[in-house]
This record gives C-alpha cells, structure tokens and sequence, in this order.
C-alpha cells in the first residue's frame, strides 16, 4: 500500500469512529446537564428511540434531513418534559419513572414506525468547511462532517462553559449539590431542573436523529440498541465532567469499530469477548481516571435522584 | 397578647399574632414580636419552642398559617427568601446553607445581585470579610473548610447584601468561645451601624451580654418579653423551660487506678475524603472518672468514637484497649460482651431504628451482650418478649420516658425523651466502660440534666465514662478531667478543676503553647 492509500484508508476508519461516538457524545452531555441539576433521567434510550423515529419519518415527510433532525430534537425534548412533569411537579420516583420513559420510548416508536421499516432514507450530508476541509487526515475527519458532529462537539464545550463559566451553571451545580439550600437562597429548583430535563430530553433526540439520517440512514426497530445506556454509564464513569464525557464516548467509538475490524480479519479470538472489549475499555480507563476521590467526590451531584418538595 | 406599643416609629419588624400550624402541632401560637432599628434582639427558648420555625416563616421558607408581619409599619407577606432579602431582611441558617462542592465565592455569589461578576464578589467578600474580622479565602472549597469558617461564610454572604436585619440562628454552637467573641464584636458593629439583629440561642449568658432586647418562647407560645440585663439566668430559665431545672450533683466519686479505656498510639486514615484522620490519640480513663471530650465539630469527633465502639476496627489489637483486653480488631458486640456500652450521635438510624419500637430496638443493642435473658437458647434465638418488654418498661421508668401508648416506635418520642431511653438501655446493663457522643445535642433542658446525672451516678458508681460533646457547659458539668480534639489530635487529659474556659478554646482552635493568635492556625 502506498502513503496516500494509508492515509485514505485511516481516515477512512477514523471517519467511521467519529460516526459511532457521535449518539453517545450527544446524549452523555446532554444526561451530564440533567445529572448535575440533580435529576437522575434513566430514559434516555427512550427518548434517543423516539428521536430516531420521528425524525426519520419527518424527514420522509418533508423530504429534508434537517427538518427531521429538527422534529427529532423537539420530540425527544417533548417526550422528556413527560419525564419531568412526572417526577418534578408530581414528585414520582426517577429510578422507576425513567425505567418507565424507555419501555414506553421504546414501544411507541415501534408503533410510528411500522410503515416505514426498511425504507431507504434522506441522509444528512457533510458540510465542508472551505480551507479547512482540505487539510489531509484532519481535514475530511473534523471538517468534512455533518452538522450533528459539530453540534455534539460545540456541546461538550458549550456545557462546560455554561456549568462553570456561567451564573445559571453555576446554580445549576448548586442545585444538584443541595436543593434544599439551593431552595433557601431564592433559586428556583423546579425550574431549573425542568430546563435541564429538556435539554437532555433535545440532545437525546439529537443523538437518535444522528442513528437514522447519520449512522445507518433508515428506522430500525430498537435502533437505539443500548446507547442510551452506554450514555448513563459514560456520564457517571466520567465524574460528570463534559471534557471526560467527549473522551469517554470516542474511545468506546474506536474500540467499537476497532473490535468489528479485528472481528472481520478473524484474529481467533470469540467474537464475544470483542463484542465485550468497548464496555471494558471504557469503563477500565475512566475509573482509573476517576481514582482521585476528593475530586470524584467534589464533581457529584450529592442530591441526585432526589425528589424536591419544598415544605411550605 | 396585645400590642400596645405600635406607636412606636423605629419599629423596624413587627409580628403580630403569627400562627403556624403542621397538621395537630401548633408550632408557633399567636407569636408577637417587635424588633427595633439598631438593636439586638434575642429570641429565646428550648429545642422544640418554635424559634426555628418563626424566623423560617420571617425569611420567607415557611409560609403562616394566620397573623401579620409588618415590615416598617406596612404589612407585607413574604412569600419567598428571595422576597425577604428584598425587604431588607437577610439571615444567616444554623444548618448551613452551603454547598460544600463549590468554592467560597461561588457560594457568595449565588445569594447576590446578578449582574455583578464572580470576581467581583470574590473580591468584594475579601475585603468585607477583612473589614469585619471574619478572614475567609474566597477560593477556597467549602468541603475543605471547618465549621467555624463555614459560618463566616454564612455571615459574610448576609453581610453583603446589605441587610437591614439579620437573622442569626443558634450562631455560636458550633463555635470557639474566642470565634464567639469575635462574632459579638461583629454583631456590635452591625448595631452600631443602624442594623438589627434577630439573635437566636438558647444559651443566657450570651444573651446577657449582647442582647438589648428579648422575646421568650415555650410550646409554640410566647411566653414573655423583657430585657435579659435585668432579668437573672434563673428568671430566663424559668420563661423558657416553664419551671425550674434541676442542677446536676457531681460530688465527685473516688477515681481508682484501675483502668479500663486504653488507647495507645491510636491513629486511624481518614476513611472518606470529608472523614479526619485521628493521628496519635493517647487516652487512659480509670474506674470513676469522667473524660470529656471537648472540640468544635468535625475535628474527629465521630471518628474517635468509631474506632473507640468497634464500628470501625484499627490495625492493631492493641491500640484500643476496654477492661484490659485488647480490642483493637472486635467489633460493638464483642466490645459490648467485654462490659461496655456505646450511644452514638446520631439518634435516629444510628442509636435507633427509627420505624421499630423501643423493645426492639433495645434487642437489637443487646442481643449479644444480654443474649441468656432476651432469647431463648438453641439455633433460632427466639426472642423472649416478656423479658424484653419487662426491661423496656424498667429503662422507661428509670430514666423517666415519656411516651404515648405502650411500647411506641423510636420515631414517635421527642428527641430528649428518646435519648434518654437509648442512654437508659445501656445504663440498665451496669457498663462498666461507657461512651457517649454528644449525649444531649437537641435535647431540652430538662432531659439533658436527667442524662448527665445518670453519666455522674454511673462513674460514681465505678464505671470508667468518656463524654464527646461540643458544649462546654455541659463538659463542665459532668467532666472529672478534659482533653480537647481538634483535626484529629487529641490534647493532654487535664483535670477539670484547672480547665479554663479560655485555655480550652485555645486548645479547640489548635494552639496548645502560649500563642494566643488565632488566624495563624487556620492559614492552612
């Protein structure tokens, strides 16, 4: 092989990582806004299945991809406020109210779906970025791309310059760290945690679009396949920092896509155990990242999975 | 009560009649108060009297049931804290408000103004904190803070927005009594510059010394106002707790030489990163005497209690020593099997299974230690409920339990009465080694003496007792001897008779030489 055909083929695989880590990256940092308000949201693969499905059959619809990425945002956003009613305004319990999200996630996407499984699909296109699309290897791989990998990399540095650079991320934090005094000082608790669970709720449909008009161009039944979980994991692995969540998500996208190419070559050894390796990879690596207590400890939201009810 | 003073114009807060009722309880019971423009005034009475929930129902986090507030002479409602600080009305919370995962200016700036940059209020809190004595590093992490600091953060945030009144509650129970001093001289100066501040404490003699005014509370009633400098700390106590207290007798029993709680060289790593560490903790308590153990809380209190009631093992058997055994590596039951007896701190789902009753809960104390007269014998252990209800009733009527019904779950008894049930339940053993951790922390006046005369009859009798306590009132009270902790080290064990009040502060901020300089040991 000469040089330039290595550098096509790696890019080339390179592209396909980006491609895989993507969903996680957009669903992890949006659970990470609604983990640090102190909302433990299980849902989240439900809402990425509905995002998926309605934005398939948006763009279907409407014959544009943008329009379905678009729909795909406002229904996981729409479906998380379901979440959010239940557990913010009529306290029910998270842990099972999310449980509950993903079941029914899963379910109704299924039933709006039906007509249109197998059906070919629009697809959303790369947007070069002119100069710097040209660059080699960097180029194609980080400015060549469709507009869900800019968003979910605008994310990652967004929300962390929202939570710490901002005073609404900052009670925010305050929130998740204890509501009750967050409470004490004026802040709307209920409020705020209502806007962290829709823009959760919006980044999941985002990660659900980038499955259907993105990774595999169609509706799939179940397309989600445990990526909203992979998100909850990532987040918590990650000590809910957004920069750990952007590294978290891409090494379990290239151990993933690493594994199907070691799988393909036939390297002898069980397919099961690579199918096995980015779990363990990623979990491997972020605990030891997260070995510094005082620090993991400082970044948890202490009032996670709590019910605010005010005593009035 | 009538308010005939309304013609008063430097009325600053007025309450009339506020009444707040949760479900049968009428915490607070037609309550009137006044407060005027450069005052002090103290709100007094016992845990339990409503204090708590009046000022809550002032900043807004509590909403009356009926009544008025009038704030100038108009009325108002105040239905949010954030309404409060608006009016003027700022307060500093006994169970701090702070959130220990974010430095000290992000806590400052969340209670301020938005528009003004968190630098801006790093800063600005340096600076005030300077001006009124009260240093702080803006940033700091809360979590790495003691307690003493962390309410001057609390006070510092009140400060800055430029309160007309400040509410402090119970401010001083988790302070040095020089930290203390240094807060009246803050509150003075707040006087001086036409400020008013609600005080609230249950403790006369700071209310003696900086209070103009005071408002009497018991039950949820008002029970009095008046000015504390002309009354006596008998006459206060009599408003507050309704009757007399009985003083505590401490005669003093015979110390012999026997010892029967040893610690050697004990340290412990600190098991969270929260946790102190206890480094080189030397304590020896002989049959008859009292150790108390001074300190502001969070110096390792909990942690020395820990190691010294099995609940967390140390490396070496030989560190900790009860009744001439070697303990070190036994847990609570076999420490208990030994002849001693534990009364953690925390009442509920620590001393006691809050949903279970009091029977039970003695059972599952005792169950090792008293296993011949609670079970039966043979593989299943069946309880013996006559035996354990017939105990049950022996502590109840002992330590003067009162309860409704027969045999009620731990949760239903106030707080003083449930201690002293769990303080009776290992009394009732005759322990020969007893350790308690703040045996009367939230509990009334009245029960608290209760406790501490048992404490003082126990090692009369020949028991070796170790008393944690973060009020020195009440480590005076029982104490034959008083070492202080303080991040973890314990000091000397010196005999109460030639304990200062001024050394032992000295000691709880760390310094043990001549040094007085308080700072120097907190620029850590």
């Amino acid at each position: 092989m000469s040089f330039p055909e290595i550098i096509v083929l790696v890019t080339a695989i390179l592209l396909t990582i980006t491609t895989a880590a993507t969903p996680l990256l957009l669903a992890a940092i949006g659970e990470l806004v609604v983990e640090r308000s102190g909302v433990l949201n299980l849902g989240v693969e439900g809402m990425i299945v509905i995002g998926a499905v309605v934005a398939f059959v948006m763009a279907q619809i409407t014959g544009n991809a943008y329009l379905g990425a678009l729909f795909g945002m406002a229904a996981g956003c729409i479906f998380s406020l379901l979440f959010g009613f239940l557990t913010l305004t009529l306290v029910a319990n998270q842990v099972a109210t999310g449980l509950a999200l993903t079941i029914l996630g899963l379910g109704i996407s299924s039933m709006i779906g039906e007509n249109y499984v197998g059906q070919a699909g629009a697809k959303l296109e790369p947007i070069a970025i002119p100069l710097l699309s040209s660059i080699p290897l960097i180029g194609p791989l980080l400015f060549d791309q469709n507009i869900l990998f800019y968003l979910s990399i605008f994310a990652v540095f967004g929300v962390s310059w929202f939570l710490f650079k901002t005073r609404l991320g900052l009670q925010l934090r305050a929130i998740g760290d204890s509501h009750g005094s967050a409470h004490a000082l004026g802040i709307s608790v209920i409020k705020t945690r209502y806007l962290a669970v829709m823009f959760g709720g919006a980044c999941a449909g985002l990660a659900g679009a980038q499955l259907s008009l993105v990774y595999t161009p169609q509706w799939i039944e179940n397309m989600s396949a445990g990526r909203g979980w992979i998100a909850l994991a990532l987040v918590v692995f990650a000590s809910w920092r957004p920069l750990r969540v952007l590294a978290g998500a891409y090494l379990f996208g290239a151990v993933t896509i690493g594994q199907l190419h070691a799988q393909a070559l036939g390297f002898g050894i069980p397919s099961q155990l690579l199918s096995a390796l980015p779990y363990l990879a990623t979990i491997v690596v972020l605990v030891i990242i997260s070995r510094n207590k005082r620090l993991t400890l400082m970044n948890t939201p202490a009032s996670l999975g709590q019910s605010f009810v005010p005593d009035r | 009560m009538t308010n005939l003073e309304t013609g008063q114009d430097h009325c600053l807060l007025e309450v009339r009649g506020i009444t707040k009722v949760f479900g049968e309880l009428r915490a607070n019971d037609a309550i009137d108060l006044e407060i005027n423009s450069s005052e002090i005034h103290a709100l007094l009475g016992e845990n339990g009297a409503g204090k708590s929930t009046l000022v809550k129902m002032l900043f807004g986090s509590l909403e009356p049931t009926s009544g008025q507030i009038l704030w100038k002479g108009n009325p108002v409602t105040i239905a949010s804290p954030g309404q409060a600080r608006a009016l003027g009305i700022g307060m500093v919370f006994q169970h701090f408000s702070l959130f220990e995962a974010l430095t000290v200016a992000e806590n400052i700036a969340l209670s301020m103004d938005q528009n003004v940059s968190i630098e801006g209020i790093a800063e600005q809190a340096a600076v005030l904190s300077r001006e009124y004595g009260l240093p702080l590093d803006p940033h700091a992490h809360v979590a790495d803070l003691s307690v003493g600091e962390r309410q001057r953060i609390e006070i510092v945030r009140t400060l800055l927005q430029n309160p007309e009144l400040i509410i402090l509650d119970e401010p001083t129970s988790v302070l040095t009594p020089q930290e203390a001093d240094k807060l009246f001289e803050t509150l003075e100066k707040i006087r001086a510059e036409g400020r008013s501040v609600l005080y609230i404490s249950h403790r006369l003699e700071e209310v003696q010394r900086i209070c103009d005014r005071a408002t009497v509370l018991r039950h949820g009633k008002l029970t009095g106002a008046c000015d504390p400098r002309a009354e006596t700390p008998a006459s206060l106590a009599r408003m507050m707790v309704g009757s007399d207290v009985k003083s505590v007798s401490n005669k003093g029993g015979k110390i012999s030489d026997n010892i029967l709680i040893e610690a050697n060289k004990l340290s412990a790593p600190a098991r969270t990163p929260f946790a102190v560490e206890l480094k080189d903790i030397d304590l020896t308590v002989r049959a008859g005497e009292i150790i108390g153990i001074a300190g502001v809380a969070g110096n390792g209190q909990s942690e020395l209690f820990d190691v010294l009631s099995g609940e967390e093992t140390v490396a070496s058997a030989d560190d900790v020593r009860i009744c001439g055994s070697s303990v070190g590596r036994l847990g609570i039951s076999a420490r208990r099997l030994l002849g001693a007896g534990f009364v953690p701190e925390e009442r509920h789902g620590h001393a006691a299974v809050s949903s279970m009753s009091l029977s039970q809960n003695m059972v599952l104390a005792r169950h090792r230690s008293d296993a011949d007269t609670f079970l039966t014998g043979g593989p299943l252990k069946i309880i013996r409920y006559a035996a354990v209800r017939e105990a049950s009733e022996r502590i109840i009527k002992e330590m003067d339990v009162r309860m409704s019904g027969v045999d009620p779950e731990a949760e239903s008894l106030s707080g003083g009465n449930l201690q002293k049930y769990i303080v009776g339940r290992e009394l009732d053993r005759q322990p020969s080694v007893l350790i308690v951790n703040q045996p009367t922390w939230g509990v009334d006046a009245g029960a608290a003496s209760r406790i501490r005369q048992a404490l003082i009859d126990l090692a009369e009798s020949g028991s070796a007792v170790v008393v944690i306590s973060q009020d020195l009132d009440e480590i005076f009270e029982v104490a034959t001897s008083i070492a202080v902790i303080n991040e973890g080290t314990l000091s000397a064990v010196e005999p109460a008779s030639q304990m200062t009040l001024e050394r032992i502060g000295l000691l709880m901020g760390g310094i043990h030489g001549e040094d007085t300089d308080m700072e120097a040991s907190h620029a850590h």
